[in-house]
């Protein structure tokens, strides 16, 4: 049987976004960002708490973003990322005593190491098989960090407890408060550092991989460095995000990075829109605002809204928030006419 | 030595389970060129109903039977009215899709039986099979039924009219279409059989690793394996992926030090990722060849 060699035209593995409609313009961008500045002078400390969970699950989102929409990779396993990201930190400050904001860039290397590595076997697969290789990945996370091996450091199955840090220079600022802004700090340092990879050489040889491998590698690409490049950026941002997540949440367990977490992830991107990158923390208020929603009406109901939300999107909205910001820029431009 | 063939009997009859499993995979797959993340949670909701049914005081075979037809339809349906309009979408798509309903099946068994751990019963007893101590008949019940599925496959797609039009339609849809198949019922028929092949793995399994929406998790995992091992392409190659897979379980738990149950699904991801790495098309599969 083995003999027998079937070529086949493969379906696309992700839809083609042009460069140009992957960022939004200026000056919305400038509002964003004033919005993003001003509201916490004015609401509870919850809500700020919980803005600062938007910002990072936004970055982990973004990351997925990266890869899937940027160089048409899936990825069912950025839990395991950004839980590597999550212990690095948590280990880093509490064993180590390393000072918070020190411990993000090392969460980001570590785990830009564990991508790129990762990215070596991955570089075989593709689709369907690269999703069954992170899905594995992300589901055998959990029980590596159970492992008695690791105790010492991972704290086991109870996990780490992480102290929150203070605001710093004698700042008159709440711990929420504080930090918010250092969130925000990170996240629009990675944004706009996303946004200008894309634009970038590199970011080209992304989008043709994603367009048309073949075709890539004839054209001079390196294949095989971009993808694993591709899957170390992506994870290393996911770490950054991850640390962040355990200086917020101040807890770090193993049961926290499932499988589900993953989804969650891509779930955010599809809603957000794949490859229109402000559309990640669209996807990221998505998933943190909706579970919520559904638990109150009933317990364990949040895995099946989930789900049917997802198939309305992959029906209704293709392009997940992307189409409504695409619908909304027109009927702007018809008023203004 | 003992404890060796011991565990390799063990590992076989483990490795039932996942040729079950990776059998139904390998379905979907042969049928639609995608992998479905959601098998293992429809083989678990199916398992649910057949206990379900005996709980309202049906009799066990009465129960499977009626269990496996109604997951034959449900895998139609699913099929009919969720997948068909995506056949022609990105990958990407159809992966959020299988995930979407991985999560609805996976959260409404839990609303609906809640997420207690239940027993659930066996008809081959738990009785030593034969007098021997190595394999109870409850395993020796799970690699008969495998084995009996296996062959009956097997007849279904060599010798009857529906399975060779199947066959052609998995291999060439343009070709298939033009003599006169209606494909689109085809890839239907592969999602109902893989559901209803899915639903036996659920059945069997269930006595083992008990009852409760998250039972096939790792078994799926294994699944996986099993159908990458045996190649993605190949139905008979699923199955001796699926032992394979049990037998190197089994082994591995036994002779390499921390690895018990504790690295259950690290394993299965190390051996996913290397089989990936260094045979991509498993040990039956075709290589597929890709053009611009």
């Amino acid at each position: 049987m083995s003999a027998v060699e079937d070529v086949a035209t493969q379906a696309a593995a992700v839809e083609a976004v042009p460069k140009r409609a992957m960022t939004l313009g200026t000056g919305t961008s400038l509002v964003v960002l004033t919005l993003l500045l001003v509201v916490p002078l004015f609401v509870k400390n919850f809500i700020i708490f919980q803005m600062t969970m938007l910002l990072i699950y936004g970055v982990a989102v973004l990351a997925l973003n990266i890869l899937t929409g940027g160089s048409g990779q899936f990825s069912l396993g950025q839990s395991a990322f950004y839980a590597i990201g999550a212990y690095t930190s948590a280990i880093l400050m509490e064993q180590y005593d390393v000072n918070y904001a020190l411990t993000l860039p090392v969460a980001g290397l570590v785990c830009f190491g564990a991508g790129f590595l990762f990215g070596q076997p991955a570089l075989r697969l593709s689709g369907v098989y690269l999703a069954l290789a992170t899905f594995a990945l992300a589901t055998a996370m959990p029980q590596l960090l159970k492992l008695g091996y690791f105790e010492k450091w991972t704290g086991g199955v109870q996990g780490l407890v992480v102290t929150k840090p203070d605001a710093p220079f004698g700042l008159h600022m709440s711990q929420d408060v504080w930090l918010y802004y250092f969130t925000l700090v990170i996240t629009v340092a990675i944004y706009v550092f996303s946004v200008n990879l894309l634009r970038s050489r590199s970011g080209r040889a992304f989008m043709a991989i994603r367009d048309n491998e073949i075709a890539a590698s004839a054209m001079g690409v390196n294949v095989a460095l971009y993808k694993t490049l591709a899957f170390g950026v992506s994870a290393g941002i996911t770490g950054v995000a991850g640390g962040l997540g355990a200086i917020a949440v101040q807890f770090v367990a193993p049961d926290s990075y499932t499988i589900q977490f993953a989804i969650a992830l891509f779930l955010g991107m599809v809603v957000g829109g794949v490859g229109w990158l402000p559309g990640s923390f669209i996807g990221s208020a998505f998933i943190i605002f909706v579970p919520n929603i559904a638990e109150n009406i009933s317990k364990g109901l949040s895995g099946a809204v989930f789900g049917v939300l997802l198939f309305l999107v992959i029906f209704l909205l293709p392009h997940g928030a992307r189409q409504i910001a695409i619908v909304g820029q027109q009927l702007l431009a018809r008023l203004r006419r | 030595m003992e404890l060796f063939t011991n565990q390799i009997l063990a590992g076989i009859s483990t490795g039932a389970i996942y040729a079950c499993l990776a059998l139904a995979v390998v379905m979907i797959y042969q049928a639609i060129d995608h992998l479905n993340f959601a098998q293992g949670e429809m083989a678990m909701f199916s398992t649910f109903i057949s206990w379900q049914l005996m709980q309202w005081g049906l009799p066990y075979w009465v129960a499977f039977v009626l269990t496996i037809a109604f997951s034959f339809a449900g895998g139609i349906a699913i099929e009919r009215v969720l997948f068909k309009p995506l056949a022609k979408a990105p990958i990407l798509t159809n992966v959020a899709g299988f995930i979407a309903l991985y999560s609805i099946i996976n959260s409404s068994a839990g609303l609906i039986w809640d997420f207690t751990i239940k027993q659930y019963p066996t008809p081959f007893g738990s009785a030593p099979f034969l007098g021997s101590q190595l394999i109870s008949t409850h395993q020796a019940g799970m690699i008969g039924v495998t084995l009996l599925l296996l062959l009956a496959l097997y007849f279904f797609f060599q010798y009857t009219r529906v399975g060779l039009a199947m066959r052609a339609a998995a291999s060439l849809p343009e070709s298939a279409r033009l003599v006169g198949i209606n494909t689109s019922w085809m890839i239907a028929l592969g999602w109902g059989m893989a559901a209803a092949i899915g639903a036996i793995a659920g059945i069997l399994i269930a006595p083992v690793v008990f009852l409760e929406p998250n039972m096939m998790l790792g078994t799926l995992i294994y699944g996986f394996a099993a159908a990458v091992l045996g190649g993605l392409t190949s139905p008979f190659g699923a199955v001796v992926g699926g032992f394979l897979v049990g037998i190197f379980e089994n082994l591995a738990g036994t002779y390499i030090p921390y690895a018990g149950n504790e690295l259950k699904l690290p394993i299965a991801l190390a051996l996913i990722v290397s089989i990936l790495v260094v045979k991509p098309a498993g040990l039956f599969g075709r290589h597929i060849v890709k053009r611009v």
